[in-house]
């Protein structure tokens, strides 16, 4: 393997392992941030003291997270200049902007607040205590929007002019309402809240179901982020929805990957299942649903969608003699039907669970063990998030951005395999022993704190 | 003032508020050598609530690099590659180790968390050290603005030295920023002991430093480089002098300044370089074949002059919350 395909491999690898603490990160926040609203507007002495030690409590697996998410964070801002200098140079112009604007708006907000937040309990005002964390909310929020930015330029890009062999920026307007950006960034919004939200369900649900002490206080939480998580899966599947409609006119042909479509139809089927055979560019096997796809696509069952054999015809036109075929199609196709499962399963869980709290509470303590059964649940909404990066970042190959400049020109041009492999396996190394290590320390605090009404 | 030197500055003025907030963080965490567990947590309390905000000023450096200078930013980051990867590895134990350390009380928990700490102090200030003189020294950088030496030759033993003055010298700035934030006056009496001897090592490095800059190096033959670096022996000898009589804020304030004018200075000497060709002069990496077009620079000037105030402001807000110095009941507190 060459110093490529490992950067390649690298990439993925750090990047996946960030974006499981960056969801929890932008959708926790917000819940600890409403939790600690409430306790502040709540009226009685007792509920405020069990409240309080709710925000505590999700505020320490926050931080936890958080800590994770920040520590990944800074070796994927490294990377695009240690591994894809070549990247750097062609693109700086234009991807230094947003990157330089996160850590200006919204790094040092969270960083600088976060710290406020875990030490000022009894230095700040009630009102300006919860204020930290709204702040906190905001610039995680606020940072996932311009890596988002960032991203959507190598996906789908705008207001640019190429001049002396690299992108420069023309309108930085552009840049940022980016119609790619929209659906990008309202979706990985909801991802958070969902996976957010859902891991508080799957803590609460645990806590119900084994410690009889926080039994009742943690009800409370459980209804809250049912209901929270119910917002986020709806608002993830209505922007994928919209994001995987626009994807028909914005890059169709991650579109075409994703759903293993070679030919263009009219109208064309939806296939649940395939056995995808790349190298002839067809399908030896298919179930399909009739006009299902173009329903999909056009709100309407008739309506074309280009397959993958056409726009690598049309690419060829455009950019000259290439494979411009995402190289691994069945990789997307399974990756968006597991993203979509996924989704579905939540939907499904969150709804029963709602059900269970809002109208079954009195026969809670009969389903304990299904509560206990929670935490099994609790990898769904993180194979989701993967799955729904893989496939963008897939579905990009084999540009780097996209019509601009392909991958294999972007690596940094000194680095040796060798070098490569030592980084590679270490970082693989430290985020490993790092993961044992930190979801060690969440589940025993889970475990081994309890929330009574006594101070 | 073109837009170039505009930002030449701007990203000085970074690495300046880097090196002196991240400096007093690395140099805690350095202290924390060798002492015991209830000391260790006290230091720890001290730069828990502003470490992670100082750590974004090294962030917004490297950012604000990549925006304004791409190529420096690619040529740079891709040169140091088995450095940076080490740094990395350093901040992410460090990082993860603010958080976990206290989670549980058995003292191996937080035996190797601490040892995480200061495997994350020591390493990187080492590293930013042999980067700075690497940079000021020049690096085999060829016509596509490329490196092509190897790690090792970023090992020098000039580059080493140059290390070791960093750790010093952040040692010495981490030690008196304790000597205003702890309360115990046994324990303080002691960290000014240590801050003394680490002040007077740092000119001794600084010196011998200073020696191979002359013999290896181009930095000392501008006027006011010299300038900048002779105020920074004096405002370390003013450092020192108010660690041994006891004035704490008086030696904060001086390796604070000693750190400013050191970093001022060798951006002087860079000017209007920024990566130094070993090969030939005419490829080093300046402010105007590494940088962006008038249009992005402008974007980010403004972008910058609007809120970098704004961070100072929150953050000097923040320090002045947590004025008051820590007290060994305070680390019960997290």
């Amino acid at each position: 393997m060459d110093a490529l395909i490992l950067s390649r491999l690298q990439f993925a690898i750090t990047t996946v392992y960030h974006f499981l603490f960056v969801p929890v990160t932008l959708g926790l926040s917000i819940f600890v941030a409403l939790l600690e609203t409430w306790y502040i507007n709540s009226g009685s002495y007792e509920e405020r003291i069990k409240l309080k030690k709710l925000v505590k409590f999700f505020g320490t697996i926050f931080l936890i997270n958080f800590a994770m998410g920040v520590v990944t964070g800074i070796v994927q801002e490294f990377h695009f200049g240690m591994n894809w200098s070549e990247y750097a140079r062609f693109m700086g112009d234009i991807f230094g902007a947003p990157l330089a604007l996160e850590a200006l708006t919204a790094f040092f907000l969270e960083s600088t607040f976060i710290g406020l937040w875990i030490f000022g309990w009894d230095k700040l005002s009630e009102k300006l205590h919860c204020l930290c964390i709204w702040i906190v909310a905001f610039g995680s929020n606020l940072s996932a929007f311009w890596i988002l930015v960032a991203n959507s330029f190598m996906q789908h890009p705008v207001g640019y002019a190429i001049e002396g062999g690299r992108a420069v920026m023309t309108d930085f307007g552009e840049l940022v309402t980016n119609p790619y950006v929209f659906g990008e960034y309202s979706h990985a919004f909801f991802a958070g809240i969902t996976t957010g939200g859902f891991l508080v369900i799957v803590v609460s649900a645990w806590k119900i179901a084994t410690d009889e002490v926080s039994r009742e206080i943690f009800v409370r939480t459980l209804r809250r982020a049912v209901l929270y998580t119910l917002v986020g899966v709806l608002g993830v599947m209505g922007s994928g929805h919209m994001h995987a409609q626009y994807l028909a006119e914005g890059n169709p042909m991650k579109l075409a990957s994703f759903e293993a479509l070679w030919e263009t139809e009219n109208p064309a089927p939806f296939a649940v299942v395939a056995d995808i055979n790349q190298e002839a560019r067809r399908n030896n096997f298919e179930i399909l649903i009739p006009n299902m796809f173009s329903f999909m696509v056009h709100n309407s069952f008739d309506g074309e969608v280009k397959g993958i054999n056409d726009l690598q015809r049309e690419a060829v036109e455009k950019y000259g003699s290439g494979y411009y075929i995402p190289n691994d199609v069945r990789g997307m196709f399974w990756s968006f039907r597991a993203m979509v499962g996924a989704g579905g399963a939540l939907l499904f869980i969150v709804f029963v669970t709602g059900c269970l709290v809002f109208f079954c509470r009195d026969k809670i303590k009969e389903h304990l063990c299904c509560l206990k059964l929670m935490p099994l649940l609790l990898p769904i909404p993180f194979i989701a998030n993967s799955a729904g990066w893989y496939i963008a970042e897939a579905g990009r190959q084999p540009w780097i951005v996209v019509g601009l400049q392909k991958t294999a020109v972007a690596v940094s041009p000194n680095l040796s395999a060798g070098e490569v492999w030592i980084t590679l396996i270490g970082f693989t190394a430290i985020y490993l022993f790092l993961a044992v290590l930190a979801v060690f320390a969440a589940v025993m605090f889970i475990h081994r704190t309890q929330i009574t009404e006594e101070e | 003032m073109d837009l170039n030197i505009v930002w030449f500055i701007l990203i000085m003025v970074l690495f300046t508020g880097f090196f002196i907030l991240e400096g007093f963080d690395y140099g805690v965490g350095m202290m924390m050598f060798g002492r015991p567990k209830n000391e260790r947590s006290q230091f720890v309390r001290a730069i828990g609530p502003v470490w992670d905000g100082n750590e974004v000023w090294m962030i917004t450096a490297g950012g604000a690099t990549f925006a304004a200078f791409p190529h420096v930013y690619a040529t740079m980051f891709s040169t140091f590659y088995i450095a940076l990867f080490l740094m990395l590895l350093a901040l992410i134990m460090r990082g993860v180790a603010f958080e976990l350390r206290g989670k549980f009380q058995y003292s191996d928990w937080t035996n190797f968390w601490d040892f995480g700490i200061m495997f994350g102090s020591f390493v990187p200030a080492l590293l930013w050290g042999v980067a700075v003189v690497n940079l000021l020294r020049g690096l085999p950088i060829d016509y596509q603005m490329h490196y092509i030496g190897t790690f090792l030759d970023l090992l020098s033993p000039c580059a080493l030295l140059g290390g070791i003055f960093f750790m010093l010298l952040f040692a010495f700035h981490g030690a008196n920023f304790l000597l205003i934030k702890i309360a115990d006056k046994k324990l303080l009496h002691e960290l000014q002991q240590k801050s003394v001897c680490l002040g007077i090592s740092s000119l001794i490095a600084f010196a011998l430093f200073a020696g191979f800059a002359f013999a290896d190096t181009d930095i000392l033959a501008k006027l006011s480089t010299v300038i900048f670096l002779g105020l920074t022996v004096a405002a370390l000898i003013a450092s020192c002098a108010g660690a041994a009589s006891g004035c704490g804020c008086k030696a904060f304030i001086s390796s604070t300044l000693a750190i400013a004018l050191l970093t001022i200075g060798f951006f002087t000497a860079l000017f209007p370089r920024i990566m130094v060709s070993s090969i030939s002069p005419d490829l080093s990496l300046n402010i105007y074949n590494a940088a962006s077009t008038p249009h992005t620079l402008t974007l980010m000037t403004i972008a910058a002059a609007i809120f970098v105030p704004i961070v100072l402001i929150y953050q000097a807000w923040t320090y002045r919350i947590f004025k008051e110095r820590v007290t060994p009941a305070d680390i019960h507190y997290h």
